[in-house]
Order: structure tokens, then sequence, then C-alpha cells
């Protein structure tokens, strides 16, 4: 019985994450909108820092995802702009679509997008701020377990602001202090990784993976309320 | 539907026809009155000033006593949200929604003084209004989350939908808390900053009994605040749901006025 | 055999605003019932009731069996509701569209090409962006979708309006190939005479309410 459930909601999750990449594929906004913006966040920290490289080298675990917040909450909004349009939260919900599989689904197609930009800017850190990447394993590690918490409570915040009017200016002073935690642990696992002293690494890589877990399982809970009043 | 108003009956729910008051608040609140009175006396003349240690803070110890107790308010307040918020969606009775929201209300106003108190101390201390300390930065997190949650309960005017995802989101801004909290407090503690708990380790005696006498007073305070914006939304409440039978009435009317219109059909549905 | 649609008194409130005063409303199994009545009186927010999108706070309201006051979720996997909005995805394209929502209903692709075709969305258009479709074509497309679902309960809010002719007469014989399969079609139209000529019985709509006609066997 429980067999079938999980089942029917990966299921729904796949298919809702599928219709997501599709639109992408379309559309191509994160390709022609989100990278340009990423990269556009890493140029304008270096005009507000001195363009020294020896302070932007040394930020640059913070910067980076700095810059990944910011991108996220471009994408959560964008991820929940499609599904507010034309009666299409109607549809959902008549849909028979299982509503964690929705959330699963929303949360996977934001944390595609999200991995996509972290290699740009990861590219971009190390040819505009000079660093080296090392300790790639930590690195890894902790992209993925970042990404991973700040799909989950991108997805269960974006649909709570999705259905207000004023959603583009509640959605971040919502989410931000949320991830704030994320921002600590990503940045202090970064900077354990680049100065291969990664032993605390591998513990905020930790706390970031409880951080994911704990807003996937959150998110499977409170999505199908939050959706119903959306 | 709706609990009584007046009368012995009402209870916590008593709304005087002049205001918010009644004869328990009105007793609470004198209460309150003369132990701010008798606090005052002990924290700024019988208490002795800040004399151990080298980290000796003097006469300006007694902002501890104002910080402390509207700290531990602010958070008994989110904490009372949180309590309400999942009774809420456990009972689905508008009185829980109406008590999550005003201790919001007064937990966003304890959690100013708390930052406003707490970066007073710590000029006393350092010299500069903030220093990053790891509990006013996790406050100073938990102060945005809750206007975040008062905005958005001013963003939904349905008010059935707006107490169902405000009590979400009053769960789990509660949960954020101690994430928070601790994510925050690891980070500093890399780097040996000194903290505002660490800058009095001689509290005894009379300092302790003040400081213990502050706390109650504290959750005296937001006690009495709480009494009268709680019942504040319930009368809010009570109006929208009376408005619901007037808007009824003028619904079936718009049906009489329209019975004219279209002809006339019989049982059968054939135009005549 | 059971009512498919049984209302007595039912009460659905939009906000503050009482959408549905006291409805009352029978519809039997194969019937294709219409409701009429002036802008503004409830038929829409009827239609939604029915397919659970609204929640009745008062009085009695069962659709296919469910208790729509105790949790009104059960009943959306059983019905088809054609609104005003189409529920389309502007970018992607009508074949994708399609694809999807049926899919997310549980059913099957073939059902989805099937009901393309019945709607004539299988030659071109079915590579066309929604956003690049005529209203009527995005009717069409949000009408095979509730055609793929194979729903037991067609809800259908003003399903002529938009379409041309053609599109009129293919609504008339999907309702009437809609009963003929088992299906009851409950639907809103400001049409009258076409309307009324497919329709077993109508149910006049106003002032959030309605009153009940006792259902007639249907004839054929």
């Amino acid at each position: 019985m429980a067999e079938g459930a999980v089942g029917s909601v990966l299921r729904d999750a796949r298919l809702v994450a599928g219709k997501d990449l599709r639109l992408e594929w379309r559309t191509r906004v994160t390709v022609s909108q989100l990278l340009p913006f990423a990269l556009l966040v890493l140029v304008l920290f270096a005009f507000a820092l001195d363009p020294d490289r020896r302070i932007l080298g040394e930020a640059t675990p913070g910067l980076f995802w700095l810059a990944v917040l910011f991108s996220t909450l471009l994408a959560i909004q964008r991820a929940f702009a499609v599904e507010t349009v034309d009666g299409v939260v109607d549809a959902l919900r008549l849909s028979g679509l299982d509503p964690a599989g929705v959330f699963l689904g929303k949360a996977a197609g934001i944390a595609l997008h999200l991995l996509v930009v972290e290699v740009a800017l990861g590219v971009g850190v190390t040819v505009m701020y000079g660093t080296s990447p090392s300790g790639p394993l930590l690195l890894v590690a902790t992209a993925l377990a970042a990404t991973a918490g700040l799909a989950a409570a991108g997805a269960l915040y974006g649909v709570l602001a999705a259905g207000l009017r004023v959603r583009d200016t509640l959605l971040p002073i919502l989410w931000l202090p949320v991830v704030a935690p994320l921002l600590i642990g990503a940045t202090q696992a970064f900077a354990a990784a680049y100065e291969q002293a990664s032993g605390s690494g591998w513990r905020w890589c930790g706390l970031l993976a409880a951080f994911a877990s704990l807003y996937a399982a959150i998110g499977i809970f409170a999505f199908e309320p939050l959706l119903e009043e959306s | 539907m709706t609990s009584p108003t007046s009368g012995p009956s009402a209870g916590l729910f008593a709304v005087h026809p002049d205001g918010t008051a009644s004869h328990g608040s009105r007793v609470l609140g004198s209460v309150v009155l003369a132990s701010t009175a008798l606090f005052l006396v002990l924290a700024l003349v019988s208490s002795p000033p800040d004399t151990g240690g080298a980290d000796a803070m003097g006469e300006l110890v007694r902002i501890m006593y104002v910080h402390v107790p509207v700290a531990n308010a602010c958070y008994l307040a989110f904490f009372v949200t949180a309590f309400a918020s999942g009774m809420y969606l456990w009972k689905r009775t508008e009185g829980w929604d109406c008590l999550a929201a005003a201790s919001a209300e007064v937990g966003v106003v304890f959690t100013a003084l708390t930052l406003a108190t707490g970066s007073i101390w710590g000029h006393t201390t350092w010299g500069t209004w903030w220093e990053w300390d790891p509990r006013l930065t996790s406050t100073a997190l938990m102060f945005v989350m809750y206007l975040g949650y008062l905005a958005l309960r001013r963003a939904i005017i349905d008010p059935v939908s707006r107490a169902k995802q405000a009590a979400i989101l009053g769960l789990i801004s509660f949960v954020n808390v101690p994430i928070v909290h601790y994510s925050v407090e690891w980070w500093r503690s890399l780097h040996q900053q000194p903290t505002l708990t660490r800058a009095d380790p001689t509290i005894d005696g009379l300092k302790l009994f003040t400081l213990l006498f502050g706390i109650v007073l504290g959750v005296l305070v937001y006690a009495w605040l709480m009494l009268h914006r709680f019942r504040m939304q319930w009368a809010e409440a009570q109006v929208e749901a009376k408005g619901l039978d007037v808007a009824l009435a003028e619904r079936r009317a718009e049906a009489r006025a329209d019975g004219g219109l279209g002809g006339s059909l019989d049982a059968g549905g054939v135009r005549s | 055999m059971d009512a498919v649609v049984r209302f007595r008194a039912a009460v659905c409130l939009l906000g503050r605003f009482p959408a549905l005063a006291g409805v009352d409303l029978d519809v039997a199994p194969g019937e294709i019932v219409l409701l009429q009545g002036p802008n503004g009186a409830g038929k829409t927010t009827l239609l939604r009731a029915c397919a659970g999108l609204v929640k009745v706070v008062d009085g009695d309201a069962e659709v296919l069996g469910v208790d729509l006051r105790a949790d009104p979720r059960p009943v959306r996997p059983l019905v088809g509701l054609l609104g005003h909005a189409t529920g389309l995805y502007d970018d992607l394209t009508v074949a994708e569209n399609v694809r999807f929502w049926t899919r997310a209903g549980g059913a099957e692709e073939a059902d989805a090409r099937a009901a393309m075709g019945r709607l004539g969305l299988d030659g071109r258009l079915a590579s066309v962006p929604v956003a690049r479709l005529s209203a009527g074509q995005r009717r069409r497309t949000a009408l095979a979708i509730v055609v793929a679902r194979r729903p037991r309960l067609w809800l259908l809010d003003e399903p002529h309006a938009a379409l041309d002719a053609d599109g009129r007469d293919l609504v008339d014989a999907l309702m009437a190939d809609a009963v003929a399969a088992g299906a009851t079609v409950l639907f809103a139209s400001h049409e009258l005479d076409r309307a009324e000529a497919v329709a077993h019985r109508s149910v006049l709509v106003a002032g959030g309410t309605a009153t009940a006609t006792p259902p007639v066997v249907p004839v054929g």
C-alpha cells in the first residue's frame, strides 16, 4: 500500500519536473536570463569591493553563495509564475497529481536550474576572482546539499507567496532568513575546501544535508494545504 | 457558532462595550504597574553594580535587567504563536488564529526592544552599536522573519485562507528559530568574539532575584498586552462574521428581484 | 440509481461573499442539465463547487458519493471541468499540454491522442505553442483534456463560447457521446436556443440560489 503511494508521488514528481524542464527548453529563461544575472552579480561585487584580487579571492566562498542565493530567488519566482496564470493552479488541484509529488517536482526543477547556475558561477569566480578550486569532493557534496536545501525551502515558500499580489516583495523577506543558515554553512564548507582544512567543512556539509532533509519533509506535508489556498 | 461576548460566561472573550478592558485585565494591569515600580527600585537602586571580574561593567549592568526579560518574552511570544498555529490547524476555531496573530504582533514589538536594548548594552561594553554578537544577530533574523509573518497576514483578505496559511507559516517560522540560532552561534564561535551572555558571570543574591523578578514581570507585561490585543483581534473577527448573515440575506434578495427575467419555466424546463 | 449531484441549501463563500446562498440541485446519472441565469448568479461557482474547488460551508452537498462538506478533494479525479480560464501552459505546444494533463490524471497517452483527434488538434496544430492559438483553439485544447480524462461528471462552463459553428456542433456531439458512454453532463450557457435543444432539462440559477426540479428520465 505504502509502496504504491511512494511510487505515485515519485511518478508525479517526474512528470512535473519533466514539464518544467520542457518549459525551460522552450523558453530558455535560465540560460538567457538567470545565468547572465548570476555573472552580473559577480561583476557587481567586484565593483563594490576593491577589485584587488586578494580581497575578492578571500571572500570568494561567500560571494559565490550570495550570488547563488539571489539567483535562486529569481528561479523560485519563475517556477511559480508559470503556475499562477490562466487557471493553471486550479488545473493542478483538479489534475489528480499528488501534491507531495508536485512539491518534489517543483523543487527538483529549481534544483536543476541552480546546479547549472552554480557551474557557471564556479567558472566565473575561478576566472574573475583568481581563485583555484581545491577539495573537489567537499565542493561537490556541499553544492548538492545546499542546492537541495535551497530548492526545498524555495518550493515551499514559493507556493506560499505564489497566490498573493505582493508575492515579489514578500518572498525575499520570508525565504532569505530561512536559508541564512545555508549561506553560513555553504560558505564555511567552501572556505574549508579552498584552504584544504576539510575537517570542519564536512561538519558544515552535514548541517546542510540535515537542513535539506528537514525542508523536504516539511514541504511534502505542507505543500498540499498551501496549494489549496493559492 | 460564536461565543457570547458579554455577561458572566464570556470569560476570556469578554469585550466591554467601550473597549477591551475587563475586571480581570484591570487587576492584572494594577499588579503589573505595582511590580514595575518595585522592579525599577530594585534594578536601579538596590541591586549592587557589577564589581566582579575583568569584564565588570559597573552601573551599566542594569541594562541587563531590561534586555534579558524582554528577550525572554519575545521567545515566549513566538512559541505561543507556534502553539496557537498548531492548535488552529487541529481545531480550526478562529480563537486560536486570533491568539497566534496577537502573540506575533506583541512578539515583534518585544523583539525590536530586544535588539535596541542589546545594541545599547553592546555599545556600553564595546563602544560600537553592533558587533555581530550571535544572539543579537539571530534575533535580528527572527525579527525579519516575523515581520514577514505579519506582512503575510496583511496580504490575505479571506479570513479562513489567511488563518490557514499564517498558521503553517507560524509553525515553520518557529522551527527555523533554533536552526538560525545554532548556525549563527556556531559561525561566530569560530572567531573568539565577546558575547553579551559571557559579560557578567557573577550574578547572585539580590542581582539574581532582580533578574528573575524582571523575567517574571516581562511575562506579565506580555500577558497583559496579549489580553488586549487578543480581544481586539477577536472583536474584529466577530464583526466579519456578522457581516455574513447580512450578505446572505442580500444575496437571496437578488434572486427574488431577478424572478421576472427570462419568462417562466415549468418543471420540465420547457419555455413558455 | 444514486444521484450524481445532490445539493440541499448549499452555501459557498468566495472570501466573505456568499456566491451560493442556498442551492437545491439534483442531477441523475446520464442526464444533460443546463444551468441558466443572469450574470453573477452563481453558475460558475456552482460548477466549481461540484468539482470540489470551492468549499461548501453550509447545507448538504454530495457529488458522485463524495460529501463535499467533509472533504471535497476525492471528487476531483472523477470530474472534468472546462472553466473560463484554459489551464494550459502557454509556452508548451498543444500536444505537450494534452499529454501532460492527461498523464497527470492517470490516463494513457493513447487517450490523449484520441482526444486530440476528436477535437481536430492532431494535425498542424499539435506542435503549435498554446500562446499562438486563438481563443477558440485554446478552448478546444482544454476540451480535449476533459475528453481524454473520461470523467464521470462533465462540468462545462459556457462551452459554446469562443467556438465557431463547427466547434459548437462538436461540443453538442461530445456531450451526447459522453452521456451515451455513461457519464453525466452539467453545463452553464447563455446560448439558450442551442443549449435547450441538447439539454434534457434546465435549472434556473439566480442570486446564489437554484430551485430543485425533479429529474426527468432521459429519452433515447
